[in-house]
């Protein structure tokens, strides 16, 4: 269990620090944009499972040689069996920061997915007294504005794309088509999920600088496979067209209105800035997808950081062998 | 049964959030506050919808959009007279800050288009694709 309990320790400090640093400066994931995501949740999932499990496992210890039987003990402990051994102060510490900081996760992921439903709510009902329905496109509203926005707001019943006036009128039929089929693959592919988790992970963590980066990774690389979706659909000059008329009108009205400084400076100045032009960089000059081989060995990373934590906490004598 | 009670309690949530909006439209396009009467003779004009709307009915719409901030009341006459609490611009534009991310929460939106792209970063680009189109 000791041992276990070390080498869960270990992979918790790899997971936290080293590991998400490497991931955020590697070249490869604007080439493999699917498996990058799915080895950054393998990460945090990873992480957090061997930061609890550590601690958990080193408190139980003292109490029986693998899980299930030093929980049946701690639980006889609590209930005043006197047969069994009082664990130590150190360990019991151990076992309630386990315990708490499971708790923390859990409520702050809560949080955060009652607040982003409070917010869009508020949204949608803002968007009922402001917007029309399109004529032409099901699940779409229009907002009478000249700057050139589109936007989806996910639902559980229902999720809508807005789209504006300003839109229609500066982007060609085509050009409106890739943006269009790019906030519908965030729509389809569930990205609002994605940020919830990766928010809820930074807010829980605000000390650890990693997650911030992990967080904003994400958001690329959600932006990417958009990107690769929209391609299926509409030509990369079109879609790049599209982005930089987008773009062009919205930069300098976004930053002139208030309260937009302090967030804007956060996109500039933090990484988020320079990776943005990653995606702009990988439509403006094509990269080979990653090579079969290495997406397997990247897939096999992300299976490993899954289901190694996951089979320690439940047979930590695996390693005592 | 509690089906049908299910029903109708959506269609009446559903008319109250059209009266909103037609309430607050009304509103938007005057040039002076209006009272619950006045919005109910107009709103009465406009469609044969709110031909047996009550001025309580009104009264329960327009209190709902005080209580959401998107109205003001003038408690110094008799009866009260209400104005809308900013333009419909300027609404807009908040909705539209809210989506791209400017504001606090922005993940609260998957508004994400632009991306974080600046203006002279734009302007670079379409330099680019310019010379991409004519070559």
């Amino acid at each position: 269990m000791l041992l276990t309990s070390y080498f869960l320790a270990a992979l918790a400090i790899a997971l936290a620090w080293p590991t998400p640093l490497a991931l955020s400066k590697a070249k490869w994931t604007s080439r493999a944009p699917v498996q990058a995501v799915l080895l950054w949740q393998a990460i945090a999932l990873g992480g957090g499972l061997s930061m609890i499990g550590s601690m958990l496992v080193w408190g139980l210890a003292p109490l029986g040689s693998d899980l299930i039987s030093a929980l049946i003990a701690g639980w006889r402990l609590i209930t005043g069996d006197p047969d069994v051994v009082y664990p130590g102060i150190v360990h019991l510490f151990a076992l309630s920061t386990a315990l708490l900081f499971g708790f923390h996760l859990v409520l702050t992921l809560a949080r955060a997915a009652w607040r982003t439903t409070r917010q869009r709510a508020k949204h949608r009902q803002l968007l009922r007294l402001l917007s029309n329905p399109s004529d032409t496109r099901p699940n779409t509203l229009v907002l009478d504005h000249d700057m050139p926005v589109a936007y989806c707001v996910p639902g559980i019943a229902q999720s809508v794309t807005v789209l504006s006036r300003g839109l229609l009128t500066k982007l060609s039929p085509e050009e409106q088509a890739a943006v269009i089929a790019h906030e519908s693959s965030h729509l389809d592919q569930r990205h609002d999920l994605l940020i919830l988790a990766f928010t809820a992970w930074n807010e829980a963590l605000p000390w650890l600088p990693t997650s911030r980066l992990s967080l904003d990774a994400v958001r690329q690389l959600i932006e990417m496979l958009a990107d690769d979706k929209a391609l299926e659909q509409v030509s990369r000059q079109t879609l790049l067209k599209a982005i930089v008329t987008v773009a062009a009108a919205a930069a300098p009205e976004a930053s002139g209105s208030a309260g937009a400084g302090s967030s804007n400076a956060q996109q500039v100045g933090m990484p988020g800035g320079e990776v943005s032009s990653r995606r702009l960089q990988r439509l403006l000059t094509p990269e080979e997808p990653l090579a079969k081989p290495q997406r397997g060995l990247v897939l096999a990373c992300t299976v490993l950081l899954m289901v190694c934590p996951t089979v320690l906490l439940i047979a930590p004598r695996l390693l005592a062998w | 049964m509690r089906q049908q009670l299910k029903q109708v309690r959506y269609y009446l949530v559903a008319s109250l959030g059209d009266l909103e909006r037609s309430v607050m439209d009304l509103l938007w396009d005057s040039a002076e506050p209006l009272t619950a009467n006045d919005l109910r003779d107009n709103l009465a004009a406009l469609g044969t919808d709110a031909k047996e709307l009550a001025v309580t009915t009104v009264l329960t719409v327009l209190a709902r959009l005080e209580k959401k901030g998107l109205v003001l009341r003038e408690r110094t006459t008799r009866p009260h007279r209400y104005t809308a609490s900013s333009t419909r611009e300027d609404h807009t534009v908040g909705l539209l800050n809210d989506a791209l991310g400017t504001a606090q929460d922005r993940e609260a939106v998957l508004a994400r288009f632009i991306g974080g792209i600046s203006a002279d970063e734009a302007a670079s680009l379409r330099a680019i694709l310019d010379t991409v189109k004519s070559a």
